[in-house]
């Protein structure tokens, strides 16, 4: 039976499976789970307003927790239009990301000489600094092209090195019994070799996720100071040329729930699909 | 009961060699006749080539010498043969159900359409009807490996082959599976080539016990285990199985010995 250790340890059980609701000690520690960040949260907000008043502290050095939820409203419909930019970029750029990991990964699965003539030129891309290569992306691409392609190449190679060690990760006895019945080559890929993966390319999906925002952050503060961005990352920019610094905060608070809200999104989609059958998803009675 | 020999040998190794890539001799010049509708066991310690005699046969390896024969009935026309392999884990797709693991040789044969009828015919041989929408996490040891034997089953093959197939199960589990498993041969009247490193059950199960020597694998004796079927627990404790026990066991230290000698 293959398991995967080191994935249970990639990603844990954050949502939790079922048979375990009946019982006072697992209930106790999910409210803890949840209650003790959220009441974290409220002492910081709390400290964070009551030092800004007792020092007297202007907006524009640190603004109070309360006027940068006010301007959040105030400024709705500028700051929505560019969350809604920075989001579709995001979202563009994961399924881009995983259609090309996991098309890559199975590309380098099924030929050795393709896998061995790419494979270092996508560490490359990943290892070098997406900050020094936006700006030469936005010299030879359309904005949005360039910033879209400053995302997908941060997000893909999570997918596609996940995705290329799930399907190397197949129970060899597995792959045996598939040959002794003949499977072709594609049932043994679509059969065996991607529901094996699985697991692995949720992990890689789930780092993809938040990197994609970054991605999309990073290229529009570099095109911003280019001129014509409009996503929360430029308005960022923007407020921060502008002295605007309630604003920077109330966008930065935009950007922060929306990379929460995509973890844990993916991580739902992991849980679901892995529920029934993968250690990492499965709780244990103990 | 089955009796045997009987008509030719469904599959017949002569002289067969098998040498690894790093060098390793894992068989040398194996000869072997299997008989339909015997039950065969090889016994041998670990590192005998048992296991690498069962892939050869199985077609999952190729022999660097000497020759595999099966009878013209076996042979079918795209060079498949009509084979079942059980391995020693249960080697079950964990992301699907048992029914769908069952299922899984004839979808691969194309005949997934009119499968669910022999997916149930099987689960139910196995006594595993009840738990057909279950993943395999939620079987015990004992279940997963009879969901095994259900899908070596399913294509009904004549000649069903298993590779110590019992060997990680603790020994209740184990004593039950192979009383299960006999009834199974003399219903099903199947050939069976069964690898294990157990003296008892080797002798329990089989007309035939074909001892091995260890490095490089060699045939060093056979004896037949005369006595009839049905077996049970009353054969499990007489005083004939202590002594096909013995002589076995007596074969086995030879064998060991004679593995030794350069």
């Amino acid at each position: 039976m293959s398991r995967h250790p080191s994935d249970a340890r990639r990603n844990p059980p954050s949502f939790r499976g079922r048979g375990q609701t009946d019982h006072a000690a697992p209930r106790r520690e999910r409210m803890l789970r949840v209650l003790l960040p959220i009441a974290v949260l409220a002492l910081g907000v709390v400290v964070w307003e009551v030092v800004v008043r007792h020092f007297d502290i202007p907006p524009y050095v640190l603004p109070a927790p309360g006027l940068v939820f006010s301007t959040l409203v105030a400024d709705w419909s500028v700051l929505s239009a560019s969350l809604v930019v920075t989001l579709t970029t995001t979202l563009e750029a994961f399924v881009l990301a995983v259609v090309g990991g996991v098309a890559l990964a199975v590309l380098f699965n099924q030929s050795r000489l393709i896998e061995y003539s790419l494979y270092p030129y996508a560490v490359i891309l990943q290892v070098t600094p997406i900050v020094a290569i936006a700006p030469l992306l936005l010299i030879y691409l359309e904005q949005q092209a360039a910033v879209l392609a400053c995302a997908w190449i941060v997000a893909f190679f999570p997918v596609l090195a996940n995705t290329t060690l799930g399907l190397n990760s197949v129970d060899h006895n597995l792959v045996d019994l598939f040959r002794l019945y003949g499977a072709t080559r594609w049932q043994v890929l679509r059969e065996l070799k991607l529901p094996a993966a699985l697991p692995y390319i949720l992990g890689g999906l789930k780092i993809a996720g938040g990197l994609s925002l970054i991605g999309a952050v990073v290229a529009e503060i570099a095109a911003g100071s280019a001129g014509a961005g409009s996503g929360l990352a430029y308005r960022i920019a923007e407020s921060g040329y502008r002295l605007n610094i309630p604003r920077m905060f109330a966008a930065l608070l935009l950007l922060s729930v929306a990379g929460i809200v995509i973890y844990f999104a993916l991580s739902l989609v992991s849980h679901l699909m892995l529920r029934r059958w993968h250690e990492s998803a499965v709780m244990r009675e103990v | 009961m089955p009796s045997f020999p009987s008509g030719s040998p469904v599959v017949a190794l002569s002289d067969v060699g098998k040498t690894f890539a790093s060098g390793v001799v894992a068989l040398d010049r194996l000869s072997l006749d299997v008989w339909p509708g015997e039950f065969v066991s090889l016994l041998g310690p670990s590192g005998c080539g048992k296991s690498t005699a069962l892939r050869l046969i199985a077609g999952l390896s190729e022999p660097s010498s000497g020759k595999i024969e099966w009878a013209q009935a076996e042979a079918d026309t795209d060079g498949g043969r009509r084979l079942g392999f059980v391995f020693q884990e249960p080697t079950l797709m964990p992301w699907a159900t048992v029914a769908a693991n069952v299922r899984l040789p004839l979808k691969l044969a194309g005949a997934a359409a009119t499968a669910a009828p022999r997916v149930a015919a099987a689960l139910e041989r196995v006594g595993l009807e009840k738990f057909a929408d279950s993943y395999p996490r939620e079987l015990s040891g004992g279940m997963k490996m009879r969901a095994s034997i259900a899908r070596a089953l399913v294509t009904e093959p004549n000649l069903l082959l298993m590779d110590e197939p019992f060997a990680a199960l603790d020994e209740i589990t184990r004593f039950r599976l192979n009383n299960d498993l006999l009834a199974l041969w003399e219903f099903l009247q199947k050939t069976v080539v069964f690898v294990t490193h157990s003296v008892f059950e080797s002798v329990y199960l089989s007309q035939r016990v074909v001892v091995m020597t260890p490095r490089p694998g060699r045939i060093f004796t056979e004896l037949a285990i005369d006595a009839p079927y049905p077996r049970d627990e009353r054969f499990r404790t007489s005083a004939d199985y202590a002594g096909y026990c013995r002589q076995v066991s007596e074969a086995l230290a030879g064998a060991m010995i004679a593995g030794e000698r350069p």
